[in-house]
């Protein structure tokens, strides 16, 4: 079947199969690998995504439920050679160790700093409860959402 | 993991999911969200032949004042039960459990409608229908409407009284402005389901619905009859799990599972008594 929608600012119409899940559809036809599959189970959050602006685990959504979507990766946030401010904030904090579940946890906060642009230390690590990341670096992450925070810029944009 | 092959359509109407539901006979179903059906059919344990995708029907996405309750339209997603001013007001029950469910990401895809008629009894939403008394809009071939109990609705194990061909379109929510309410949830994991869960409303009389305590979620009717007869919370809650059979997993026994509801349904009427207006 055919599907439209909007990836990093750009319109793409493909055709797929009913069954081919949006994360496979963003990392083999629309060739951006920069979102993770961890799990596979919706539990660890590594395939994180924005549609229509909130996080969304693309291992549980079919390509088809995204038709007329505008979908944002990791690949979408950066603008050219400047970094998005949680982006830097990760890289100023060390907010990562191995680095696999990074994507997933940058688009979770971006999507969580909508939400909440003020947050509490708590809000932050709750509104985590749905990215896991098994080098257990959740101090520093934590630190970076935070300091994304605060930064002037547009860390929620 | 890659789901078996289906044919897949996407309704505008309800009247038109209708007919592409009928038409696909007992092996279709029906996709809101997609977070309870998309990773059975990830492991292979569901295989429908079509999917009707009824998740962008926005003429289902809402919350309205009806009076003396509220109508929550079957593809309202968690989020935005969560965040209602009227729910919060309203069923702060109802506000907070949609609260709990899963995490974010599952919260900003997964509909209330779409846990309701999915009949997981390990699921929070089905309980606190339970213990708020909500009735259920369903609406068949042709367009005939019924409306179902929450308690007579789950049937069995992931069976409701949903036939084959209907579509559950709304959530009934008595108003419970000023009640007591709790929501005990206990897990190891913040995203994790609840080994155990009590929903309670305390208002005049009192509801309680439990999570994962049998093959389906249930009412702790013991301890509703207790109250009601004069029991303590303490005496009360003794009986929680009487005459329940919880089910045995890598989490918990059988035994463990009786004893949590016992002190979760406890701790539950405190703080429902301790909220009361």
């Amino acid at each position: 079947m055919e599907v439209s929608m909007t990836v990093n600012g750009s319109p793409r119409t493909d055709s797929v199969e009913p069954r081919l899940l949006l994360v496979h559809y963003l990392r083999e036809v629309a060739g951006l690998t920069g979102t993770n599959i961890g799990c596979d189970t919706s539990s660890c959050g590594a395939c994180t995504v924005l549609v229509d602006g909130e996080s969304v685990k693309s291992c549980t959504m079919l390509a088809l439920q995204a038709d007329g979507a505008e979908i944002t990766t990791i690949e979408g946030l950066a603008d050219g050679d400047e970094l998005h401010p949680m982006q830097e904030a990760f890289r100023e904090h060390h907010g990562l160790q191995c680095g696999y579940c990074t994507p997933g946890m940058v688009m979770a906060a971006v999507s969580l700093l909508k939400e909440i642009p003020d947050p509490t230390e708590a809000q932050v690590r709750e509104g985590l409860e749905g990215n896991l990341c098994r080098c257990t670096g959740y101090h520093n992450i934590v630190q970076a959402i935070l300091a994304a925070a605060k930064a002037p810029a547009r860390a929620a944009s | 993991m890659i789901p078996a092959p289906f044919e897949y359509c996407r309704p505008t109407s309800v009247e038109e999911a209708l007919g592409m539901l009928g038409e696909g006979g007992e092996d279709a179903k029906l996709l809101a969200g997609g977070h309870s059906l998309l990773p059975l059919m990830k492991l292979r344990l569901a295989a429908p032949s079509l999917l009707v995708d009824i998740g962008r029907l926005r003429e289902l996405s809402y919350v309205r004042d009806a009076g003396d309750a509220l109508r929550i339209g079957a593809l309202t997603r968690h989020r935005d039960v969560e965040t209602d001013p009227l729910v919060a007001e309203h069923a702060p029950l109802l506000a907070h459990v949609a609260g709990q469910v899963g995490d974010p990401q599952v919260r900003h895809r997964g509909t209330i409608g779409g846990s309701i008629a999915h009949g997981d009894p390990a699921s929070d939403l089905p309980a606190a229908a339970l213990a708020l008394g909500a009735t259920f809009e369903v609406v068949g071939p042709g367009g005939s409407k019924r409306s179902i109990a929450a308690g007579d609705f789950f049937q069995g194990f992931l069976e409701t009284s949903l036939a084959p061909g209907e579509i559950l379109t709304e959530i009934v929510v008595p108003k419970a402005t000023g009640a007591g309410w709790s929501f005990q949830k206990f897990n190891r994991r913040a995203q994790d389901w609840a080994i155990v869960g009590v929903a309670a409303v305390r208002n005049g009389s009192t509801g309680i619905g439990l999570v994962n305590m049998g093959s389906v979620p249930l009412r702790a009717t013991a301890v509703e009859e207790a109250l009601a007869g004069g029991a303590s919370v303490e005496e009360a809650a003794a009986h929680a799990a009487d005459g329940l059979a919880p089910p045995a997993d890598l989490n918990a026994s059988p035994e463990y599972r009786a004893h949590l509801a016992r002190v979760l349904v406890r701790r539950a009427l405190e703080e429902a008594s301790s909220r009361h207006g």
